[in-house]
C-alpha cells in the first residue's frame, strides 16, 4: 500500500532532477532544509529520525541532494522525507515536506 | 452651548457627531459606512446621524447627557467623501472610543455598530464597509482556536492547499450511505469531507448515527493512506447544550474537526471557539445566510467585516469565496477577504476594498475555504487567486466524477500536487496551467476524465460586490 503523506505523493516518485527543482525553490524562499527517515509512517508519528541537523547554512541544492543520497544508502528500506522550515515570525513551521524514498514493499497500516 | 442643550429634535452634526478636524487615536475603533442619505439630507448630517445612532444619541436632546463626559463617548464622524461614480452615496468614516465596547464580545460590538442605525429614517440605505479593530481591542478576544500554522502541524500537511468536498446530495442520505461518500472521497485523496450547512439531525439521518458512520470512514481512509483525515461534523443545533453534546461526542470518536453555521449567532460561535481551543478540535464555520446582508453594495454589512469579526470570535475555517466558482466573488474583493483572514498586518488598499490598516498583533490566521462550483480544470486559477493557505472544496467536482467518488478525489489531488510542483519549478501558472494539467493527466486517468468532463465549465457573471475605485466589473477569468 502506498503511503500518501507529503506534498507530492499522488505524482510519480520524483527524479533527482525534480527533487533538485523543489530544493531550489525552498532555498530561494530562505527556508532551511532537513532530511528525516523512519520505518514507522503512522500518521501520528511526527518525529522521524533526523539525518543530522537542519541545514541552516547550506545554500546549495546539490549539497542537500548529496545528503539525501547518503541517507538513502544508509536506510534504503526506510521512508525518507525532505522538509523545508520557514522561520519567519508568524510561520515558524514546516513550509514544504515531501517523500524522497520509500521501502520496496510498503507494509501499510490497519485501522486504529 | 445654549443651542446644544435646547430641547427638541437633534441636529446630529451640530451636536458634536460631525468633527471634520478630529484625528483618530491609535486606540479608536474605526468604521467606514456607505451612506445614501434621503433627498435633502446633507451628507455630513447623515454621517453624523450614523455616528450618533451607533453611539450615544437618541432622536431628541436629553438633559441626562450632561451627567456624562459625553464628548468622550460620542461617535465622531471625521470624514465624508462621495463614492466615485455613484450618485448620492458617500463613505462616512467614524471613530469610536474603546470605552464604548465590552472586551471580547462580538455581540456587544455588533449591537453597538449595527444595532439600530440601519433602520434610521433619514438614511435611505447604509452599508458597513470595513472596520479597523485596534490591537488594544483585538487582544481582548481569544482569536482562532488553532489557526493555520497549528492546523497544518496537527494534520501534518504542508506546502499545498488542502482539499475537501461537501457530501452530496446534501439531504436524504442514510447514515450508512453518507459514510460511504466520506470514505470514498477521503481514500481517493481528499483531506477533508464536510457536512453541509443544513445537515443537522433530521428524520432521515440523526446526528449520532451520522457521526458514527463518518468516523468509521475517516479511520479506514487514514489507515489506507497513512494520512490524517477529517470530516467536518456539523454540530449546529437549537441550543448550546445540544451543540456541546454533539461536539463532545465527535471529540470522543476522535474527530479532528467540528463545524458550526453562522446562523447559530455570534455568542454561540464564541462559545464553540472556546470549546474548540479547550478540546483541541478544529472549528469550521460555514457562512450560512451571509448573502442576505453582504451581497448588495447599497445596504448591509460587507463580508470583510464579518471575516474580521469571525477571526476575533475564534473560528479556524471560514468560507471566503472562490473567484472562479458558481457563487458571488469579484477577484479583488475576494483577495481583500483572504487578506483579512490570513495576514498579520494589512495596509489600506482601496482596490481590494480595504478602507483601513489592520494590525492583528500576532493573532493566528483563519484558513479560508473556497467552495461552490469549482473543479480540477481550474486548479491553476485557484492557486493564482487564492494561494496556498486555503481549503479547496470540490463537492460536485468530486462526487460527480464519471469513474466514481474516489476517482474524483484523486483527480483533484493529482491536479493540485502537479500545479504546486510546477509553480515551485518557476513555471507561469496562468499561462501554462492548462499544459501542466494535461501533462499530469498523462499519468492519471482520473484527472484525464475530470478534464474531459468539466474542462470547459465556467461561471461568467458580473459580480455585484465590487470595489469602487476601479471599473465595476473586474474581468472574470474564462476558460480552463
Amino acid at each position: 500500500m502506498r503511503i500518501t503523506q507529503g506534498t507530492f505523493s499522488y505524482l510519480p516518485d520524483l527524479t533527482d532532477q525534480e527533487i533538485t527543482g523543489q530544493l531550489g525553490y525552498a532555498l530561494r524562499q530562505g527556508w532551511a532544509l532537513s532530511v528525516e527517515f523512519t520505518d514507522d509512517p503512522h500518521p501520528r508519528n511526527n518525529y522521524w529520525d533526523m539525518w543530522g541537523l537542519p541545514m541552516f547554512d547550506l545554500p546549495d541544492a546539490a549539497g542537500v541532494l548529496h545528503e539525501i543520497h547518503r541517507c538513502r544508502r544508509a536506510y534504503p528500506d526506510s521512508y525518507i522525507r525532505v522538509s523545508a522550515y520557514d522561520s519567519r515570525q508568524g510561520r515558524q513551521t514546516v513550509a514544504l515536506s515531501f517523500l524522497v524514498n520509500r521501502p520496496a514493499i510498503e507494509p501499510g497500516l490497519r485501522p486504529v | 452651548m445654549t443651542d446644544r442643550w435646547s430641547a427638541g429634535v437633534l441636529h446630529y452634526a451640530e451636536m458634536g457627531y460631525w468633527q471634520p478636524d478630529y484625528v483618530p487615536k491609535p486606540t479608536d475603533l474605526l468604521a467606514a459606512f456607505r451612506v445614501t442619505p434621503q433627498p435633502g439630507v446633507p451628507p455630513e448630517e447623515a454621517g453624523a446621524a450614523v455616528a450618533g445612532e451607533s453611539s450615544t444619541a437618541t432622536w431628541t436632546v436629553v438633559w441626562t447627557d450632561r451627567l456624562t463626559a459625553y464628548d468622550h463617548y460620542q461617535g465622531k464622524c471625521y470624514s465624508v467623501e462621495p463614492v466615485p461614480g455613484r450618485q448620492d452615496q458617500y463613505i462616512a468614516r467614524i471613530a469610536y472610543d474603546l470605552d464604548l465596547f465590552e472586551e471580547g464580545s462580538i455581540a456587544n460590538l455588533s449591537s453597538s455598530i449595527i444595532g439600530n442605525v440601519f433602520g434610521f429614517k433619514a438614511i435611505k440605505a447604509l452599508r458597513l464597509e470595513d472596520m479597523r479593530i485596534p490591537p488594544h481591542y483585538a487582544k481582548t478576544f481569544q482569536g482562532p482556536a488553532h489557526g493555520i500554522v497549528m492546523e497544518r502541524e496537527y494534520l501534518n500537511k504542508f506546502g499545498r492547499p488542502l482539499l475537501g468536498a461537501t457530501v452530496k446530495p446534501k439531504l436524504g442520505l442514510s447514515a450508512r450511505n453518507y459514510g460511504r461518500v466520506v470514505y470514498e472521497a477521503l481514500r481517493g485523496g481528499l483531506d477533508f469531507t464536510k457536512d453541509d450547512e443544513n445537515i443537522n439531525s433530521q428524520p432521515f439521518m440523526r446526528w449520532r448515527d451520522r457521526f458514527g458512520h463518518c468516523m468509521e470512514a475517516v479511520s479506514k481512509a487514514e489507515a489506507e493512506t497513512g494520512e490524517v483525515k477529517g470530516h467536518y461534523m456539523n454540530v449546529t443545533a437549537a441550543t448550546m447544550e445540544d451543540m456541546y453534546e454533539r461536539a463532545d461526542f465527535a471529540r470522543q470518536l476522535g474527530s479532528v474537526i467540528v463545524m458550526i453555521d453562522l446562523t447559530v449567532g455570534y455568542t454561540a460561535i464564541q462559545s464553540m471557539a472556546r470549546w474548540a481551543r479547550r478540546n483541541g478540535v478544529l472549528l469550521h464555520l460555514h457562512r450560512a445566510g451571509h448573502s442576505t446582508y453582504t451581497r448588495q453594495k447599497e445596504h448591509g454589512v460587507s463580508f470583510r467585516v464579518i471575516a474580521k469579526w469571525m477571526r476575533l470570535a475564534g473560528v479556524d475555517h471560514l468560507h471566503a469565496g472562490t473567484v472562479v466558482g458558481k457563487l458571488e466573488g469579484d477577484p479583488n474583493t475576494v483577495a481583500g477577504f483572504y487578506q483579512t483572514l490570513r495576514c498579520d498586518r494589512a495596509e489600506p488598499d482601496p482596490v481590494r476594498g480595504l478602507y483601513f490598516e489592520q494590525d492583528w498583533a500576532s493573532m493566528p490566521a483563519v484558513m479560508p475555504v473556497a467552495s461552490g462550483g469549482i473543479h480540477a480544470g481550474q486548479m491553476h486559477q485557484l492557486l493564482h487567486y487564492l494561494g496556498e493557505d486555503v481549503i479547496l472544496q470540490f463537492g460536485g467536482g468530486t462526487i460527480g466524477h464519471p469513474l466514481g467518488i474516489a476517482a474524483g478525489a484523486t483527480a483533484n489531488r493529482v491536479a493540485v500536487e502537479a500545479m504546486i510542483k510546477a509553480r515551485n519549478e518557476g513555471r507561469d501558472l496562468m499561462a501554462e496551467g492548462p499544459d501542466v494539467l494535461r501533462a499530469a493527466a498523462g499519468h492519471s486517468r482520473e484527472l484525464d476524465v475530470a478534464l474531459e468532463t468539466w474542462g470547459d465549465v465556467t461561471f461568467t457573471f458580473a459580480s455585484t460586490d465590487t470595489p469602487d475605485v476601479i471599473p465595476d466589473v473586474t474581468p472574470v477569468p474564462t476558460g480552463a
